[in-house]
């Protein structure tokens, strides 16, 4: 027995292993699975549908909207296309985007563990420090795609619907076409820090379950109830912690010069969401049992 | 399955690695889940460097606990666990490179391609280098014979091959020691042999095996030793030679009148009596009665003889007497 034991050991147990300095394989390959996934694809679809749609109504409708009606900027879309990037994000901002992030955040941990890849990732080994790292920057990938697809496809059919060139901003002042592009794509990310917070918090709630469905729920869930909590007056005293109080603070980027104090305010109050989502999906995954 | 053989990665330097250590050691490892239930209780496990261990046990014994402690899954709720001479989860980051895994079955990507899915292994792996990625994974198919089936989804997949999919990730690496959960389950008998091949193979490229299974014969035919477990605790541990050394010799007797037959063994001496399952056989434990005696009392007691011999009681045997898993016990 023992003599058996000798003539094989010296084969493999010299290979040192040596760790690589990281190198961005485990996100390209989370980018990959995020963006391949087929429901991921047609959310992005949808979500490009609503510039196009919202443009179609507006260009077959002959009734003029007041200033204040429909979504943030809807009356002015007719005067310049460009406006209808603006209107798209405002459209998407209360619902279809933070549902587009809560179902990528709910299935980023949940979805790992409910098909079992869980335990294979971590037995790699990948430290849980690291995956969670890597699973929030896929998300925030995903975001920032949907945010600018909406932008885009936004800027694109307002041009070929509507009347294009300078733009006169919010303030009165006016501005290039080429720079209004620059200020849709600012908005597109601003757009994108916004929900920032609640990515954190969805990637959170994923590491609680093996459910993947059930985080994505609970996510949307706390989107929705964070804007009706922020729509009731008596609260006053809490709207300014709820992660949605600033999502619709682009508009202040349509003015010039910029006035940037909600702007900062909105992303500070992101930072201080994004924190409390990360520590407390980090507190959780780097503790649990997976047993999945 | 013998395809060509994994890159190997050249030792740079000497570099100070326990060989002496145990591929796994566990001291007192205890698993207590939240409600109270103990999974793995007090658990002494020792899998020598170079061996293939079986890891034996019932349905439910704390089997697949016990793995998932080994590889940091899960936190034990007190006691140790070392891989190759370093502290899990401690020491994971630097160990479990050097361990291949396969846990509680495969699991993949069910909308990626059986490639892609080691792609995507690949890439978690810090240790690996990505200029070698697509020669190791395509190694790693050969050798589990899932070349050709690669670029299909593994929604697709027959359980046989996600199981090969499940062995050829654990050998994208060159590995020290592979643990492996029930590596054949699911698997027609031509992929079973061949999933025994492939360990042996392994084990003479002189990597250290831990093999869980429910069947004992899986065991007996790609292991050297064994460790039995029963409800969370270890029954017996050894090589196969010196878990046969403890079992008896038994008398086999055959004949229509069982119960009998069981009788007058008993009345011989016979500690207890076994009914084989196909009905005319009875086994009892008499070391020290001489056959002719036996056969003498039986006839006395008008019991219908077909036939007597003495048996070496067989692991199996052993097995079911360690972990209570039979069903028609007498006496």
């Amino acid at each position: 027995m023992s003599s058996v034991e000798m003539t094989r050991l010296p084969v493999r147990s010299a290979a040192p292993v040596r760790r690589r300095p990281p190198t961005g394989r485990l996100l390209r390959s989370e980018l990959r699975l995020v963006f391949g996934r087929r429901r991921n694809q047609a959310l992005l679809v949808v979500l490009a549908l609503v510039p196009v749609l919202v443009g179609i109504a507006i260009r077959v409708s002959s009734g003029d909207v007041e200033p204040g009606e429909g979504p943030p900027f809807i009356d002015r879309v007719s005067g310049n296309g460009l406006f209808l990037a603006f209107t798209s994000l405002a459209a998407v901002v209360p619902f279809l985007l933070p549902l587009a992030t809560g179902v990528v955040a709910g299935d980023a941990v949940a979805g790992e563990a409910q098909a079992g890849t869980l335990r294979y990732l971590l037995v790699v080994p990948v430290s849980r420090t690291r995956l969670l790292l890597n699973k929030y920057a896929g998300l925030l990938a995903y975001s920032l795609a949907a945010a600018v697809l909406v932008a885009v496809v936004g800027l694109l059919t307002g041009w070929v619907l509507f009347p294009t060139g300078d733009v006169t901003l919010l303030s009165g002042a006016t501005v290039s076409a080429l720079s209004a592009v620059g200020r849709a794509l600012l908005v597109a990310l601003y757009v994108t820090a916004s929900l920032a917070g609640l990515a954190a918090i969805g990637l959170a709630v994923s590491t609680f379950t093996e459910v993947p469905v059930a985080a994505m729920a609970t996510t949307v869930v706390l989107a929705i109830a964070s804007q009706i909590l922020d729509a009731i007056p008596q609260l006053s005293w809490l709207h300014p912690v709820l992660f949605s109080h600033s999502w619709l603070y682009f508009g202040d980027l349509l003015r010039d010069p910029v006035p940037l104090g909600k702007l900062t305010e909105g992303l500070v109050l992101q930072a201080g969401w994004i924190a409390f989502g990360l520590a407390l999906a980090w507190s959780r995954f780097t503790t649990k049992d997976v047993t999945s | 399955m013998s395809a060509p053989a994994l890159p190997q990665v050249q030792p740079a330097a000497p570099v100070a690695l326990d060989d002496a250590a145990p591929a796994v050691r566990t001291r007192g490892l205890t698993k207590r889940f939240r409600g109270g239930q103990v999974a793995v209780d007090d658990l002494d496990l020792l899998v020598p460097r170079g061996s293939v261990t079986g890891f034996l046990g019932p349905n439910g014994s704390g089997k697949t606990t016990t793995i998932r402690m080994l590889l940091g899954l899960v936190t034990p709720t007190s006691g140790e666990v070392e891989l190759l001479g370093e502290q899990v989860p401690k020491a994971s980051a630097k160990v479990l490179p050097r361990v291949g895994a396969l846990v509680e079955g495969p699991a993949f990507h069910p909308y990626l391609s059986g490639r892609a899915n080691l792609v995507r292994a690949d890439a978690a792996d810090l240790t690996s280098d990505p200029r070698t990625s697509r020669a190791r994974i395509d190694a790693a198919l050969d050798r589990v014979g899932l070349g050709a089936a690669a670029t299909k989804r593994f929604r697709t997949y027959s359980l046989g091959m996600k199981q090969r999919l499940g062995l050829a990730a654990a050998l994208l690496q060159p590995r020290d020691l592979l643990i492996l959960d029930e590596p054949t389950n699911g698997l027609d008998p031509q992929g079973t042999r061949e999933v025994r091949n492939l360990v042996r193979e392994l084990a003479d490229e002189g990597c250290t095996v831990l093999v869980s299974s429910h069947l004992l014969a899986e065991i007996e035919h790609m292991c050297d030793r064994v460790t039995v477990m029963r409800a969370g605790r270890v029954v017996a541990a050894g090589t196969l030679e010196e878990l046969a050394l403890l079992s008896r010799p038994s008398l086999v007797v055959e004949t229509p009148d069982r119960e009998r037959a069981a009788g007058v063994l008993r009345s011989l001496g016979a500690s207890s009596t076994t009914l084989d399952p196909e009905g005319t056989k009875v086994r009892g434990e008499l070391p020290d009665v001489p056959v002719e005696d036996v056969v003498r009392a039986l006839v006395h007691a008008d019991v219908a003889v077909r036939g007597v011999a003495r048996a070496g009681r067989s692991l199996e045997d052993l097995f079911v007497e360690l972990t209570g898993e039979s069903s028609d016990v007498v006496g």
